[in-house]
């Protein structure tokens, strides 16, 4: 995910500052990673650097100084060039859960890839259950609801894999070792 | 404790094995998805399960009573009291409405027709459908179709509600309505459902999976066994 560009997104509902952005970041994505402040200060300073956000006044609450973060032209301009550009369609050909299949097959036999695949489809599982009572709780909100929809859409699609890749394993194996 | 149980199932199709030896027990307030590749004897377990197809061997019992060596008229009269079902397509009556059709399975258990229509349009009404209480089923979509037939599986209040792919006709969205509602209302009467799909996202509403293959519960998509015979595709 690009954290510089949903910093921009959510500057440009108006100036916040470090904690407030860190705030909204979590709540808008609440099934992404929670963003730490560390990151939000490091991304904001690079966002300074490159033009796209300035400083804009101090805000003191009994605490240290807080400084507020605009948009700026040009951090518009990147946001909107951002959202208009459509994703590279990724295959996840590289992902840990395939490589780990590829490797189990290299380095032992079917039934030890097989053992891995049940186990992930088990874990996957209890996770989509758990996504599906996030999205059905009478409290969820619709930003619960549709980060919750976009993980369930991928596990779905690793869990038809994991199901597949069950079935042509031993065939697998045989052809990886003949 | 209300219990529904299979022992040692087996059915037979001429001489195609369908299920060769289910064991399986649901218990009260329970919502089991039962899950597997097509062909894996999902739906006729759901059939032996319910009374509508007796087994070849072994025993279905329902609160302790064994229902397979039931009569035909007994298991009929099971099926319009305490078991509901639902199937993929809804099989609404074409000329009934949708208050008609929701009455009917109460009109059949003998409720008078004034009652029956009051305690269609509740439900109706819980399934978001109210305004096409007088449609017929030709002037709905398949959503609303769906939930009519959601409404006549739970009219009856039934103590367990089969289910056979309830949204495979439908839309992602829709069919995530149409879910929600039926696992909602099965939650607040307690109501088990034997949930037949072959959908993860479907299973998902479920409180556990029962995996089939080629006719026997596959155990071993449980967990970490890993004693699966070698050699099968």
């Amino acid at each position: 995910m690009s954290t510089p560009h949903v910093l921009l997104g959510l500057l440009a509902a108006g100036n916040r500052h470090g904690y407030e952005l860190k705030r909204a970041h979590d709540e808008r994505l609440p099934r992404a990673r929670p963003l730490a402040f560390g990151q939000v200060y490091a991304t904001l300073g690079r966002l300074q650097r490159d033009g796209l956000v300035a400083p804009a006044g101090q805000e003191r609450e009994g605490g240290p100084d807080r400084t507020a973060y605009a948009l700026t032209g040009d951090g518009r301009a990147a946001l909107e060039r951002w959202l208009a550009e459509v994703e590279p369609p990724m295959p996840y050909v590289a992902s840990t859960l395939f490589a780990k299949v590829a490797v189990a097959l290299l380095v032992a036999d079917a039934d030890r890839a097989r053992a891995y695949l049940v186990a992930q489809r088990q874990a996957h599982t209890e996770r989509l259950r758990e996504l599906t009572a996030v999205k059905t709780a009478p409290s969820a909100s619709l930003d619960d609801v549709v980060a919750a929809d976009f993980a369930i859409a991928h596990l779905d699609a690793d869990l038809r894999w994991l199901q597949t890749t069950i079935d042509r394993v031993a065939d697998w194996h045989r052809e990886v070792h003949s | 404790m209300t219990q529904l149980k299979a022992r040692g199932v087996v059915k037979a199709y001429g001489r195609t094995p369908a299920l060769r030896g289910i064991t399986l027990d649901v218990a009260e307030g329970e919502i089991v998805a039962v899950t597997g590749p097509s062909g894996c004897g999902k739906s006729t377990l759901l059939h032996c399960l319910a009374g509508i197809l007796r087994p070849d061997a072994g025993e279905v019992s329902w609160n302790g009573h064994r229902i397979d060596t039931w009569s035909e008229a007994a298991r009929s009269r099971l099926r319009r009291t305490e078991f509901g079902v639902l199937f993929q397509f809804g099989q609404l009556v074409a000329e009934l409405t949708a208050a008609e059709n929701v009455a009917l399975p109460l009109l059949l258990a003998g409720t008078r027709r004034r009652e029956a229509r009051t305690a269609a349009l509740s439900w109706l009404e819980r399934l978001g459908v109210a305004e096409l209480a007088d449609s017929r089923p030709g002037e709905m979509s398949g959503g609303q179709q769906q939930r009519c037939a959601t409404a006549r599986a739970l009219v009856t209040e039934p103590r367990v509600l089969f289910a056979d792919e309830p949204t495979g006709a439908l839309d992602t969205l829709t069919g995530e309505q149409v879910l929600t509602q039926l696992v909602r209302l099965a939650r607040e009467q307690r109501t088990m459902v034997v949930l037949v799909t072959h959908e993860p996202q479907i299973a998902a509403y479920a409180d556990r999976e029962v995996i089939l293959r080629d006719g026997m519960v596959d155990h071993t998509g449980l967990g970490l066994d890993t004693s699966l015979p070698g050699g099968r595709r």
